[in-house]
């Protein structure tokens, strides 16, 4: 009976067909690592975000009146309420870790080179989403940080030169961030920004599936297949790496609950102590500094003395990125057979991206302005030094076939 | 393929008028979305003038008014703040308001209609923030050479007693300085140009 029911859809909808090509017979290679499981796990952050997002619009009121008190309300009246709200909250701080850790596996492992640079482009187009996502959610509890937070990014717009004050004007709705831009910050992040997150998942995982996925040898499976047409050192997808990534995903939940119920706050850098003030936008907090997965980019901005070249200098800090694929010049994809010199570089790169997000937090006073200018260059100095370095450099040989 | 006497460039060039009108359509249907994100009639018709009675002001002291939705700082200034101000030129990066946005009565040094009382609105001309009132001299954190004035907690800008801002911080401008008019000796309405006071 469910056979013949499922017969009469797959006739009519190409089910099954979907199921092989993306699943039962799409290969692998057989060596992924621990790295390779937080681009699932984003999918799983990502679901675990809509759902609790959806569960919380049926009790938020967007409204400058209304915001914090009815988050108040949703944490201490509504039944577990507090429950959703910090599934939400720890989600959106966990979504950026798993995100920060998928993208230097793809820059370890040179995975967002020839075949695989839209792959990266749609990649860094979803991080893009999802900062401006993150920037308009955090406003939603109208606190202090959610208040000033927003004035200072969206005055970031006002520096570009002629149309700035214009634009900047355009994105708040009013003269100074109120209750329309709080409105259209909650419509644009429950309903706008996910479309489009879902879009451009949709197209990252369709290149990917079209050109199938790096491995941390680099090596390119699709070279040696057998007689019927299959990689010699792929598996099918499922069910060897949906059990795998399922281990994975009982592991992050473990750590995902231990912060849920423990750590919620992650002591004022997941939920900063100011936003359990309401907003007042006739003071600043003594202190401000954005929610940790924007500091690298904040104390970058921070550390260029002039306002729009700050402002550039930030935006050029996340384009760069989109230019990896051009600017590594070595066809050889995995750390494991490149230079050392390669290997200090992106050493270089991420001791300079962990400094940065410390320095973000910090204040900004002279020595620290001083060392947030070096690590800026140092950061900067990663993409220059490796288009240079990877013109010339010496490689070891790359395997034929996977064999460890 | 045979064309079959298919009069091929009539169709690409119907394809590609259908595609410019669809997309000048296109085009006017995206200016009401766009321009509904425009401050509202209403957003643009809350920006009524407020009164301040500047005589409660003991001298030093500073008070903010809201203003359009904006902190406005009114300060009682000291003689000792005022004779600060002058000899600071070759530290500020406009020291004679010329780049910067105030009404042309208080474009002068002390940047203020009578210099006693300073009034201008309380944010940094950088990203926004409101700067802090920090009228000690040489304090701890801010050094030696700080004369008092406003200090941006976000960004590190600094700015004297007349809200002029001081080189090599990220603020490009002095502090705007927003309209008003005297309507006696102590009562001042923030936001109203001269003799459109109403």
């Amino acid at each position: 009976m469910i056979a013949k029911l499922y017969r009469w859809v797959d006739d009519r909808l190409p089910v099954s067909h979907f199921w092989n090509a993306h699943l039962a017979q799409y290969y692998v290679p057989k060596n992924f690592n621990l790295w390779y499981f937080f681009g699932s796990l984003a999918l799983l952050v990502f679901a675990v975000q809509i759902l609790s997002g959806i569960w919380l619009t049926m009790n938020y009121k967007p409204s400058a009146t209304e915001a914090f008190a009815s988050v108040e309300y949703i944490m201490r009246d509504v039944e577990w309420g507090w429950l959703i709200r910090y599934m939400h909250s720890t989600g959106a701080s966990m979504f950026f870790v798993v995100v920060y850790l998928h993208m230097l596996r793809g820059m370890m492992y040179g995975s967002y080179k020839n075949p695989r640079e839209l792959v990266w482009i749609f990649g860094m187009l979803i991080y893009l989403v999802l900062m401006a996502e993150a920037f308009m959610g955090y406003l939603l509890p109208w606190g202090q940080m959610s208040y000033w937070g927003a004035q200072v990014i969206i005055s970031l717009f006002g520096s570009i030169p002629f149309i700035g004050e214009e634009l900047a004007l355009w994105i708040r709705g009013d003269y100074v961030v109120s209750d329309v831009t709080l409105n259209r910050f909650f419509a644009l992040h429950v309903i706008a920004l996910p479309l489009v997150l879902i879009f451009l998942v949709g197209g990252h995982i369709m290149a990917l599936h079209e050109v199938g996925s790096n491995n941390p040898e680099g090596v390119d499976i699709k070279k040696h297949k057998d007689a019927e047409g299959r990689p010699l050192d792929g598996v099918p997808f499922h069910p060897y790496y949906t059990v795998k990534d399922l281990f994975g995903v009982g592991v992050f939940l473990f750590v995902f609950a231990l912060i849920l119920f423990y750590l919620p706050e992650m002591g004022g850098y997941f939920l900063e102590k100011p936003n359990f003030e309401p907003a007042n936008p006739m003071k600043t907090p003594e202190h401000i500094a954005p929610v940790w997965y924007f500091t690298p980019f904040y104390a970058i901005l921070r550390a260029v003395p002039d306002k729009f070249l700050g402002v550039v200098a930030m935006g050029g800090a996340i384009f760069v990125l989109f230019l990896l694929p051009w600017l590594d010049r070595n066809p050889v994809r995995s750390i494991r057979y490149r230079s050392t010199a390669f290997k200090a570089l992106l050493a270089m790169f991420v001791v300079s991206f962990v400094v940065l997000g410390w320095l973000g937090t910090q204040p900004a006073t002279g020595l620290l302005t001083l060392l947030a200018q070096f690590f800026t260059l140092l950061y900067f100095g990663y993409f220059a030094a490796l288009w240079y370095v990877s013109g010339r450099e010496k490689t070891k040989p790359v395997p034929e076939r996977i064999t460890r | 393929m045979p064309d079959n006497g298919v009069n091929t460039s009539r169709r690409r060039f119907l394809t590609g008028a259908a595609t410019v009108i669809g997309g000048v359509g296109a085009g006017f249907v995206a200016v009401p979305f766009l321009s509904s994100f425009q401050p509202s009639a209403r957003a643009q018709a809350a920006g009524a003038p407020v009164e301040v009675d500047v005589s409660k002001l003991a001298p030093g002291q500073m008070v903010t008014v809201e203003w359009r939705g904006k902190p406005v700082y009114v300060v009682h200034r000291t003689p000792a703040m005022l004779e600060s101000l002058p000899g600071q030129d070759g530290h500020l990066r406009d020291p004679q308001s010329k780049e910067s946005i105030q009404p042309e009565d208080a474009r002068n040094e002390a940047r203020a209609v009578k210099p006693e009382y300073l009034i201008v609105v309380g944010i940094c001309t950088h990203l926004g923030c409101a700067p802090t009132y920090r009228p000690d001299v040489a304090p701890a954190d801010l050094g030696a050479e700080w004369k008092g004035g406003f200090f941006c907690p976000c960004h590190g800008s600094r700015f004297d007693m007349a809200g002029r801002v001081y080189k090599s911080v990220p603020a490009p401008t002095n502090l705007e300085v927003p309209p008003y008019t005297y309507l006696s000796d102590t009562v001042v309405l923030i936001g109203a140009e001269e003799g459109a006071a109403s």
